[in-house]
């Protein structure tokens, strides 16, 4: 599954991704079971909304975090999240 | 660092970690009457269910404790009328809400009610894939309802989660189970050996499977694998009983699992409360936040400090935490004791006589008449497993 900056990723149906105060962090969850997402990989997550692409994705984390040269990074976590199923793109 | 830092960082490591699981057994109530039920044996005296207004209670403590994935089992989940309010406020309170039914009870209406309380999954379990074996072995007409279930799940968009309990007498079947999953498009298809706890302990004798029908059976798993690919995600678990070393129960006693029966004991795993010289706190009378991290039920078996020879000089303990408490007690006779699965465990024979056993065909504890679970039967057999 190639992932270009075009590609525009949604979350997978039947997870679902939120913020867990108890654990302090993002986690994806799914039918009877449970990923809890380091920080990079919660705030790339977050941004799949189905609309935004790898290109806006990145550019606003490089915004939000005041960080450069972020597309590969959020391109190689994009195709894995695909492989997971956590993300379908369109 | 600091000195001060370093001893935080030490405490935090320490401390135990929220409950994320919270399976609510909203009622023993059951229409079926498997021989393999999982519920006590004795369930019957323990009629006194949880209203909903205390479910809410359950639902709200255990959530604001961390608890996020939620699972709504019985007995008979759906003979809840307030089944759809149960969901509704899971969903509202920010947990993913799964229902684990038989199907039964499954209709248009009910189903469109879950989906609007917010239901996000629904794991449907099936005894066998021939309508006779199906009567046979939960003793109700109940196949066509399944199939008919099977339907109404996929058409309001739900992934397809098929359970299916393996034992003696279906797992000859292996290939029209899998047919029978290929035919509703399961997504997921766990083929779970039976565990022996509850009414399967009742009848394990019966129920254990001989390693040739294991191994056919495996074997067929897998080639079904080969041929079909990732369409659907199979899952085959063997019986303990054939391993020479425990699983890993509940990931750990107290870990992550929180289970409330239907008339409020909270236990570390659904079948606990048979444990002896346990009390077992109620939600009635205590808030989930004591019930975890104080009450000696959830305490007593925690982490390794509790063990003592084989496990406690073992260097797996932390891999498997000495296994399952309710398999030490049934087999050992101390819910201490090194689970006998493991052939460290000086009661390791045992499971091996038993396995034994299971490969001599029509011996006469095989052949036993099995005993369905219901109330009558548990009434009659007034134990804990
Ligand atoms: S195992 Fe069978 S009898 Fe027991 S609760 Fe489930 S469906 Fe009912
Ligand atoms: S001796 Fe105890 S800790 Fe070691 S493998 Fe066996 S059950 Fe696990």
């Amino acid at each position: 599954m190639t992932v270009t900056t075009a590609s525009v990723p949604k979350i997978g149906r039947h997870f679902r991704i939120q913020w867990e105060e108890a654990q302090k962090a993002y986690v994806l969850l799914y039918p009877e079971g449970m990923v809890k997402l380091n920080q990079s990989a919660g705030e790339i997550l977050k941004r799949c909304s189905g609309e935004a692409s790898v290109a806006d994705i990145t550019a606003d984390l490089e915004q939000t975090f005041n960080a450069q040269g972020l597309q590969q990074d959020v391109i190689n976590f994009v195709e894995l999240a695909l492989q997971q199923k956590w993300v379908e793109t369109t | 660092m600091t000195d001060l830092s370093e001893a935080q960082a030490a405490q935090e490591a320490s401390t135990i970690g929220p409950p994320l699981w919270l399976l609510a057994e909203v009622t023993y109530r059951c229409p079926l009457h498997c021989v393999y039920c999982y519920n006590p044996v004795d369930f019957a005296k323990h009629e006194d269910e949880l209203t909903t207004e205390e479910w809410f209670k359950v639902l709200r403590e255990a959530r604001a404790l961390g608890s996020v994935q939620c699972g709504f089992s019985g007995g008979e989940p759906m003979l809840r009328d307030d089944l759809e309010l149960l969901v509704a406020e899971a969903h509202r309170l920010g947990y993913y809400t799964n229902l684990l039914t038989s199907g039964v009870g499954l209709n248009e209406k009910r189903i469109d009610a879950l989906k609007e309380a917010g239901l996000d999954h629904i794991q449907l379990s099936f005894q066998d894939s021939t309508r006779e074996m199906n009567d046979f072995l939960s003793s109700t007409r109940t196949f066509d309802l399944k199939r008919r279930a099977a339907d109404l799940i996929k058409s309001r968009g739900y992934p397809m989660v098929m359970n299916c309990t393996i034992h003696r007498h279906n797992i000859d079947h292996i290939e029209a189970i899998l047919q029978l999953a290929d035919d509703i498009d399961a997504e997921y298809v766990e083929l779970a050996n039976t565990q022996y706890y509850g009414w399967a302990q009742v009848n394990r004798d019966q129920l254990l499977p001989s390693r040739e029908q294991l191994e056919r059976a495996e074997r067929i798993t897998n080639e079904w694998r080969e041929k079909h690919g990732n369409k659907m995600k199979l899952f085959f678990v063997v019986p303990d009983y054939y391993e020479k070393r425990p699983k890993k129960c509940m990931n750990g006693w107290g870990n992550i699992f929180l289970t409330i029966t239907p008339d409020g004991r909270a236990l570390p795993c659904h079948t606990a409360r048979m444990l002896p010289g346990l009390e077992f706190p109620s939600v009635r009378e205590m808030g989930i936040r004591e019930v975890w991290y104080e009450s000696e039920g959830f305490n007593r078996y925690r982490g390794t400090g509790w063990m003592k020879e084989p496990c406690s000089s073992c260097p797996e303990k932390e891999k498997d935490y000495g296994g399952c408490r309710c398999q030490a007690y049934m087999i050992a006779n101390d819910p201490a004791a090194a689970d006998p699965v493991c052939d460290k465990s000086p009661f390791h024979h045992k499971i091996v006589a038993a396995v034994e056993q299971a490969q001599i065909p029509g011996n006469p504890q095989q052949v036993k008449p099995l005993i369905y679970r219901g109330p009558k039967e548990s009434l009659q057999l007034d134990r804990p497993f």
